[in-house]
């Protein structure tokens, strides 16, 4: 590999995206500039800057070497991604957030959610969640991005790690959303062509589309037994009804993931940024095909690496990896790609990595500065922006500090773990703000406890994987789990918690008083 | 189970299945924005007045708060 060659080409990369972030500080000159760009993004910068944001390494290599693992079940994911997180969420939430954003004049997703239903505790509770919540996927984004510098660069992870996180830090803290965007969308289009490459390689390596699934459909047998005992029944089938991965893959990866997308507050804001639904309509068209060429190709890919480790090496592609499945893909790239390609990759994945990071800490930072702060202090302006800036760099520490304790194989579950909090958490408050005005401020503020509360003593006391790790459970009861009996230890948190919190956010809202029909005319003014 | 039908080199239903599936959702996705194209850009001017309007009230505030 030419080290020099590739050195320049990172550094041509960086140039570009701290010139986006300059930019986007020169363009910002007050509150609204820093947290919703202004509301004026061009639908190709914002669509891209959502997708760039949706998806980053974790989905990539976390989950990608997941289909490695467990094979192309993971596409229902690819599926919901695209027609729940960008159809769904464009199209039924998107243009009445960026409506209600606007007539209510807020600039973070816990402001509209806090001004809709008139309480500061809304607001600055959520932006708790988020502070306190986030760290852990904004972690294993950096782990996600530092482990490919590692296999491909030769650098030690942990100065890796380091780099990374200063060059982020530098356009978020300076260039605030506009900042954000603007990289997002150049990032964005480099992960378009970078995963494009991919899967056309991919595929013509392997002898074409039916070649290549006909070769993985015929390695069935080779399926190791300890994977067989969870379900696993081959690549190309879906694994047994009922079975422990059969649960995880449907509650936890399709059903956590796939939904939890809808109530990112990460994401959510991007729909502020624009200035009408036009711009929305048109993000539609990009998101849905950006999505479709991010997991839908690593997921195909990730599972097609099984034919080509057991042609060249004659084994599948886990125990190429060593069981350690976050480390399929960046193996994979390194042994059957051009080495051309392993540069165009690295270079697509860190702007991956870049793209989602950089929102992550934005949020965090605003969750702080306008969420917590603001609402608590309730001083406006100048302060607050210091604060967001100060809380964006304690958010990056701690992702760092993170990035360094967490173990192996903590990728996708820590993605997991944070889309399924929100959806509790947000998604019944978030839905009926938009679209039900009975709902009543007790009646929000019921579904965002019962959402977060369940969704936490669920990991710690009964999802076995986060559960027996913690270790908090035994510490207080003296026994792993409160539950044994199978599915209960591998039922998703969302799966209990999301439904909990929607009876709780109705039946509430159904026996106390109804908002005033100004504070609704108001919230809902320009909307059928 | 010869009956089952094989799609793709893929034999399970539920996979090959949800692979043509992402490609519809994609160009569901795609119809929309075509046809929706131009629409929706009404409110703008409205909405533009209003915002300069909260513009001005912001900074006010601020320069009362910064005491410039």
């Amino acid at each position: 590999m030419n080290l020099l060659l590739f050195n320049v080409i990172i550094l041509i990369y960086l140039l570009i995206t701290l010139y986006l972030g300059y930019r986007g500080w020169k363009g910002t000159k007050d509150t609204e500039g820093y947290l919703v760009a202004g509301r004026k993004a061009h639908p190709y910068i914002m669509a891209m800057s959502y997708g760039a944001t949706f998806i980053s390494t974790s989905a990539i290599v976390g989950f990608g070497g997941n289909a490695g693992l467990f094979g192309m079940g993971l596409l229902w994911l690819t599926f919901f991604n695209i027609f729940v997180g960008i159809f769904i969420a464009f199209v039924l939430y998107g243009r009445r957030t960026r409506k209600m954003g606007h007539n209510l004049n807020a600039m973070t997703f816990p402001e509209l959610l806090g001004k809709r239903f008139d309480s500061r505790f809304i607001q600055y509770f959520s932006g708790l969640v988020i502070f306190l919540g986030m760290p852990l996927y904004a972690s294993v984004v950096l782990i996600g991005a530092a482990r490919f510098m590692e296999t491909t660069l030769a650098i030690d992870f942990d100065v890796a790690l380091l780099i990374y996180s200063v060059i982020i830090a530098a356009y978020v803290v300076w260039g605030g959303l506009r900042g954000v965007m603007y990289t997002d969308a150049f990032q964005g289009t480099i992960m378009f062509f970078g995963m494009a490459f991919l899967l056309i390689m991919t595929y013509s390596h392997l002898g074409g589309i039916t070649a290549a699934h006909q070769a993985l459909t015929e390695m069935a047998h080779l399926v190791p037994e300890n994977l067989a005992k969870m379900g696993h029944v081959g690549w190309t089938a879906m694994p047994i009804l009922g079975s422990s991965w059969w649960w995880t893959l449907v509650s936890t990866i399709v059903l956590g993931v796939g939904i939890g997308v809808l109530a990112m507050p990460q994401l959510a804001v991007r729909f502020m940024t624009v200035k009408s639904s036009r711009e929305l309509h048109r993000g539609t068209l990009i998101g849905g095909v950006f999505i479709l060429f991010m997991t839908g190709v690593a997921f195909t890919v990730g599972a097609l690496s099984n034919v080509f480790f057991y042609q060249t090496q004659g084994d599948i592609a886990i125990n190429v990896a060593k069981g350690n499945a976050d480390s399929i893909i960046p193996i994979y790239i390194n042994a059957a790609m051009p080495e051309w390609f392993v540069y165009i990759f690295m270079l697509t994945l860190l702007a991956a990595a870049m793209s989602t990071s950089s929102s992550q800490f934005h949020t965090q930072g605003s969750a702080i500065g306008r969420d917590i702060y603001e609402t608590i202090s309730q001083k406006k302006g100048g302060s607050s922006i210091m604060v967001t800036r100060a809380g964006i760099i304690v958010a990056m520490i701690v992702a760092v500090t993170l990035g360094y304790i967490l173990p192996d194989n903590i990728i996708a579950r820590g993605t997991a773990v944070f889309f399924g909090l929100c959806a509790s958490a947000f998604l019944p408050m978030y839905t009926t703000a938009l679209y039900w005005k009975r709902t009543t401020k007790a009646g929000a503020i019921a579904g965002l406890l019962t959402g977060t509360f369940v969704t936490v003593f669920w990991y710690l006391f009964i999802h076995k994987a986060e559960a027996v790790p913690l270790g908090i459970s035994k510490m207080l009861l003296g026994r792993d789990l409160l539950l044994t009996d199978m599915p209960w230890p591998v039922v998703d948190p969302i799966v209990v918690a999301l439904p909990l919190a929607m009876l709780a956010t109705v039946a509430v809202s159904l026996i106390t008083k109804r908002m005033s029909k100004e504070h609704l005319d108001n919230c809902f003014r320009g909307m059928k | 189970m010869g009956l089952v039908l094989s799609m793709l080199g893929i034999w399970d239903p539920w996979i090959w299945g949800v692979y043509i599936l992402c490609i519809l959702s994609a160009l569901l996705c795609v119809i929309y924005g075509i046809i929706n194209w131009n629409k929706g850009g009404e409110e703008e001017a409205q909405e533009i007045i209003e915002e300069a309007a909260w513009e001005m009230k912001e900074e006010e505030m601020e320069e009362k708060e910064l005491g410039l």
